[in-house]
């Protein structure tokens, strides 16, 4: 095997013994010990929440642990910072983007390196070196923000490996992939541990960590709750592994989680299918259409060109696309946040396009934002409060501009009661309840009192499994009483599960429309015309 | 008017316009360093203050103006260092502290002056040196090439300073830290000391400019002399969007204007002294409501690092 | 992850934002649990910095030769001992209603800093029009047209900038001090030119006849100006705490984002917060003028903005809580002002003590802040930088 000289021996181990971490409040991390072994796609798996971002930061150097060890080859080492782990041959691939958008490629690799001048030409022939390991080709002098998702990540790749790399760590990089773009993942995955290189692989799906990985550790509440080594996988088949797997993640909330199969569905271990009982939604009346609909934004993610649909009562229309492709643009238009430059949008035939946000509100048009902490809730304002933030100064909430307390801590209990939101009482403040309760929060606001026409950007992005079963159920009640939601999410999973059809979003504009109707190839056809619709995707 | 146009006037009139525009643009220069980095200094004023009273008390000290911009220099390194410190490594609220900078400078440098310099007003000798040769031309000689060395040493610096910015790693690293201080992070490179760099540098600028200002451009303190010549900085900032060669050109524009309001006094026309210090004010205020609608300054600038949050 | 999953955890924003006082037993969970022990913490965080800068104040004093118990000494007795204290509270006047102002936009997490310009050109409204109007008409009548007239002048002078922010996002700490330099040039020139006393020749206005000014309080001579003051403070205490106004703009100050998500025009918030807050300016200029100098001179500028500003934080932006705070700086300035030309030290040493009280103040909250949540005093990167040495040098000692 010809190893690049810049990649260390293989058959090197890292191990972490008795990790422990804890936050305020929380124990990230509790007692975990692993190996990870070069040439090799060593899979985490486990939930939001589980303790797979703490352990990776510790391996990272942006976290120390508490108490543990971390050691090479069997040399016990500290890893005090990102600039340590770089030394040790550590490369992360972080869940969100740490390219700097206003940089170029190059730029963007180059940054962190020593010495005074920048080696331009240096770094390009490493580039060129990386794209051909990886099987990509890049732009080196392009800005990171013109960059399409996939290729954006083969350059996050190459940034983890520019120093040199035994160990990849990727962090769920799958999770705004389209299906072709997952596929030549793997690929680049491959060549890489065929050269030798560690891998870690962090995920909540299952089948890819059935298909990727080579050994699989769970993790659940901070522990380490199970492990399937290289011989023991290779000797399960996919359905033992993943029921073995599906136990240690669940254990004894297997049962409230609806049995093995529900478990199973949750936590992707198949191809998402809908609903099996599909109503023919096509001959109700028509509850929203847009037609020609653009608005003017400075970026992307929030200008949309000529949006045209209609979407009937009872109806989940989803929105699929890579992520800052126009979604937060077309929620914004819908919501009445952002004017509208041409076309009209309609409620039930009437005219709603010069509407703003708490006209819309009143008339039934509701959304749920997918920042939650920054722009659906004022973190230090109480529960109360920000159950009632969209209806500051109405009655009887407000008498004469006055607030009515016993009004507004009646309603408050309400809407507490009745989707079961978990907090210590009204008058707590926001920002210290779960992403999940968080989440609540915006959902009884939104989905209560007169709501027709529901928004929700990302409903279940961050939340841990049973969350997001819940606001699931919530969605399908709503839809079940004669709702109509606008469901937008970067999880093909979710969108195929929940949608009467699915519109595909690329650079504002809906480029396609796909009929969820069961068929296997649902998932290819959305994938299909998100590339189309992309100018320099990979493929 | 015509008989204004002598070469003894032309001759000032550049003089005028240039020794308006240094000091200006040593410290949009330092507040550039400093914006890049994510830092945004508003105590600008005061650490400009500082300089200039630091230099002038050293130059009358040593009688050397060399000497006197090395004292606002370390005064404007000191001076920065509490926005360092407080700012930079425990995050706390760059406005309050720009405002109490702003607020110590003027309020220090006046005590100190009044109780030690007011009743003499002491002025710094001025140093004749000229370009050999060059200084000899006609017009441009007696102006631009009699300039005090510092003159060339400020240009000098303005070429080093966007050579770093653009061509050095420790640039790219400054320019990372003011877009997104966590890939800088991720990269392995520290937010904290790249902006603690910056900072310090922005310092030392600001300082070498306000030194200018006393030591050289007027050769005497006065309280307040500065008269809002930070917060003009800052708009040239604003409007350079990081590019040292439009800080140059903005810079020069207000030294036009600078020059512009002395000739207005030279003539007979009554004007009032208080439009022409008004006029700068003016000229940026017209410029921003042209130009600075669409000033879009970096999302986490003024925003102090901490990792892991987002 | 943890940290994005509950908001407990995330530290941005909490070392930073000095954010409004809300009403303890409703919106405030803080780790000290009993509220007297809370409320006495939040007395301690407000006291503190002023005790600090006083100390650090007297040993700038001793280092300029001057005695600081002689100087702090004079301050008490020139702000407050006999009569003097009602001079404290003609003071006070004109800087409680400026608080007032600026705690309405910085609420909202805006930054008026053009004050000093907003003063002057609502002051010159009135000292350049009061004597004559009060000849042509009557003093009452003089001061509700031209008390309209300042706040209409001051609000108007912060337009500029306000719709530059609202529909730009132009930076409005630079608008406000841009304007607030030409503010305080034409002002000059308006007194020169326009309102100059052709019977005297300095430059300056008329001056209000002595029998025309506000009249004073019963059984005092601190003129009512100080009871439009306490009024404005109460009023906008209810409107920020009780009122769906107050909240909307509670909304807007923690996240612009927010605010637009729950239909809060931010355009309309933004200029009207700026039309406010230059609006009491105005009042406090006029209420100055009419209750204090009765006259300007060019080149006048008390820069009462610039002194307050600690104090509007240490209140907690809040209206009523910033009046013992006020007070204090009254007294302290009223004082002050007589010590230094006593002890011959500038003025503009007050300017010192106010800036050592902004430093202390933004440490004090710090400390505060990392205590309640339980976190280290030191940023982990900084542990690191004083940690590697420590370690190499101990390391080395073991050796």
């Amino acid at each position: 095997m010809s190893a690049s000289p810049t990649l260390a021996p293989a058959a090197g181990v890292i191990s972490l013994t008795g990790i422990t971490k804890a936050f305020p409040g929380v124990i990230a991390n509790d007692d975990i010990s692993l190996d990870i072994v070069n040439g090799q796609v060593h899979c985490l798996l486990g939930e939001n929440g589980a303790g797979k971002s703490t352990l990776i930061s510790i391996l990272a150097g942006m976290q120390f642990p508490d108490s543990g060890s971390i050691s090479i080859d069997g040399v016990p080492v500290t890893i005090g910072s990102p600039k340590a782990a770089m030394r040790f041959g550590i490369g992360v691939v972080h869940q969100h983007s740490t390219l700097v958008p206003s940089l170029t490629v190059l730029e963007n690799l180059m940054l962190g390196e020593g010495g005074l001048t920048l080696k331009e030409k240096r770094a390009a022939s490493r580039l060129e070196e990386l794209s051909g390991l990886l099987g990509a080709s890049i732009d080196p002098n392009i800005l990171a923000s013109d960059l399409a998702l996939g290729q954006q990540q083969q350059v996050e790749i190459a940034k983890a490996m520019w120093t040199g790399s035994r160990l990849l760590i990727l962090d769920e990089p799958t999770s705004m992939l389209t299906p072709s773009a997952i596929e030549s993942l793997a690929e680049s995955m491959s060549r890489l541990k065929a050269e030798g290189l560690g891998i870690v692989f962090i995920t909540h799906k299952l089948r890819e960590a059935y298909a990727m990985g080579d050994c699989v550790t769970v993790l659940r509440g901070g522990r380490k709750v199970g492990e399937l080594s290289p011989e023991r996988m290779s000797s399960l088949t996919e359905d033992q592994a993943q029921a073995e797997i599906l136990r240690a993640m669940f254990g004894e909330d297997l049962a409230a989680a609806g049995g093995l199969e529900s478990a199973a569905e949750l936590a992707g271990a198949t191809e998402a299918a809908p609903e099996t009982s599909r109503v023919d939604v096509t001959s109700r009346p028509v509850r929203l259409e847009l037609a020609g609909v653009s608005s003017v934004g400075k970026s992307m993610d929030v200008s949309v060109t000529d949006i045209s649909f209609a979407i009937h009562e009872g109806e989940i229309f989803g929105i699929a696309g890579i992520d800052g492709h126009g979604q937060a643009g077309l929620a914004e238009v819908l919501s009445g946040q952002r004017a509208i430059a041409s076309g009209t949008v309609s409620l039930q035939g009437i005219d709603i396009t010069r509407l703003g946000v708490r006209s819309r509100q009143e008339k039934g048009v509701r959304y749920v934002t997918d920042d939650r902490l920054h722009e659906g809730t004022v973190g230090n304002l109480s529960v109360a409060i920000n159950l009632l933030l969209k209806r500051i100064g109405t009655a009887p909430f407000w008498r004469f501009g006055q607030i009515n307390k016993p009004a507004v801590n009646d309603e408050a209990k309400r809407l507490i009661a009745q989707y079961t939101i978990h907090t210590p009482s009204p008058n707590t403040r926001v920002g210290t309840l779960s992403g999940g309760n968080i989440q609540k929060v915006l959902l009884a606001r939104e989905l209560g009192r007169g709501a027709r026409v529901v928004v929700v950007n990302k409903p279940t992005y961050g939340l841990d499994l049973k969350s997001v079963r819940l606001v699931h159920d919530l969605l399908r009640e709503f839809v079940a009483d004669g709702g109509c939601v606008v469901l937008i999410s970067t999880e093909l999973d979710e969108l195929i599960e929940l949608s009467d059809r699915i519109g595909v979003i690329s650079r504002g504009r809906i480029v396609g429309t796909v009929e969820n109707d069961g068929g296997a190839d649902v998932a290819e056809r959305v994938g299909h015309y998100m590339i189309g619709g992309s100018a320099h995707d990979i493929d | 008017m015509t008989d204004l146009l002598t070469p003894t006037f032309i001759t000032a009139f550049i003089i005028a316009c240039l020794s308006g525009a240094v000091p200006l643009m040593l410290a949009s220069i330092g507040e550039t360093v400093g914006e890049q980095s994510g830092v945004l200094n508003l105590g600008i004023e005061g650490v400009m203050l500082m300089g200039a009273y630091f230099g002038y008390v050293v130059a009358l000290g040593t009688h050397s103006t060399w000497l006197g911009m090395l004292g606002g220099l370390v005064a404007g390194a000191a001076t920065s260092l509490v926005l360092l410190v407080l700012n930079v490594w425990l995050g706390l609220n760059q406005i309050v502290l720009g405002i109490a900078i702003t607020a110590a400078g003027g309020g220090i440098t006046t005590v100190l002056y009044d109780q030690i310099y007011a009743k003499t007003s002491p002025r710094i000798p001025t140093d004749n040196w000229k370009i050999p040769g060059l200084s000899d031309i006609p017009v441009v000689g007696g102006s631009v090439f009699s300039q005090p060395a510092m003159f060339w040493v400020s240009l000098l610096i303005t070429v080093i300073v966007a050579w770093f910015l653009v061509k050095t790693n420790w640039g790219l690293s400054i320019r990372a830290a003011g877009q997104k201080p966590s890939s800088l992070d991720a990269a392995g490179g520290s937010v904290m000391r790249t902006r603690s760099q910056a900072v310090l540098l922005g310092g030392i600028l600001s300082g070498l400019g306000g030194a200018y200002l006393s030591v050289l451009a007027t050769s005497s303190f006065t309280p307040f002399m500065t008269n809002g010549l930070g917060y003009i900085a800052i708009v040239v900032t604003m409007l350079s969007r990081g590019k040292i060669l439009r800080v140059v050109i903005v810079s020069l524009l207000y030294g036009l204007t600078i020059a512009v309001g002395t000739v207005l006094q030279l003539t007979s026309l009554d004007v009032p002294t208080d439009l022409i210090t008004m006029l700068p004010y003016i000229v940026v205020m017209i410029v921003l409501l042209i130009f600075g609608r669409d000033v879009n300054n970096s999302p986490v600038l003024g925003a102090p690092y901490t990792r892991g949050a987002r | 992850m943890t940290s994005t999953d509950t908001a407990t955890e995330s530290p941005d924003g909490v070392t930073t934002e000095i954010t409004p006082l809300k009403e303890e037993s409703e919106f405030v969970t803080t780790r000290t649990s009993s509220p007297r022990r809370r409320a006495l913490d939040i007395v301690v965080r407000s006291v503190v910095p002023i005790v600090l800068a006083l100390i650090v104040a007297a040993l700038i004093l001793l280092a300029l030769g001057k005695n600081p118990l002689q100087f702090y000494g004079a301050v008490i007795e020139n702000g407050l001992v006999g009569q003097n204290w009602q001079n404290s509270l003609v003071m006070m006047t004109p800087l409680l209603l400026l608080a007032i102002g600026l705690i309405v936009v910085f609420r909202g997490q805006l930054w008026n800093l053009g004050y000093d310009g907003q003063f002057l050109l609502g002051g010159v409204v009135v000292a350049g029009l009061a004597p004559q109007l009060i000849k042509a008409t009557s003093p009452g009548i003089a001061y509700l047209v031209l008390t309209v007239a300042a706040i209409a002048v001051a609000a108007a002078w912060t337009f500029i900038p306000a719709w530059l922010k609202a529909f730009f996002g132009t930076n409005e700490i630079i608008t406000t001090i841009v304007m607030s330099t030409i503010g305080v040039g034409l002002t000059n020139i308006l007194i020169e030119y326009v309102f100059q006393n052709p019977a005297v020749r300095t430059p300056q206005t008329r001056a209000i006849d002595p029998g025309d000014m506000l009249p004073y309080i019963p059984g005092t001579q601190v003129p009512i100006g100080f009871i439009v003051a306490l009024l404005v403070a109460i009023v906008f205490q209810f409107v920020l705490s009780r009122t769906s106004f107050g909240l909307r703009l509670d909304v807007f100050g923690s996240s612009a984002k927010t605010a637009r998500h729950v239909g809060i025009n931010s355009r309309t918030m933004t200029i009207v917060l700026f039309l406010i807050s230059g609006g009491l300016i105005g009042l406090a200029a006029s209420m100055d003028i009419f209750g204090q100098w009765g006259y300007m001179r060019t080149n006048w500028n008390p820069s009462y903005g610039n002194a307050i500003m600690p104090f509007v934080f240490l209140a907690r932006l809040s209206p009523v809580g910033s009046i013992p705070f006020i007070a204090f700086y009254s007294v302290f300035a009223t004082g002050g002002t007589i010590a230094a030309q006593e002890s011959g030290v500038s003025v503009d040493f007050l300017q010192i003590v106010v800036a050592l009280i902004l430093v202390f103040m933004t440490v004090t909250e710090y400390v505060g802040t990392k205590r309640d949540l339980g976190q280290s005093y030191l940023p982990d990167e900084l542990k690191d930088a004083i940690r590697k040495p420590l370690n190499a040098f101990t390391g080395r000692m073991a050796k």
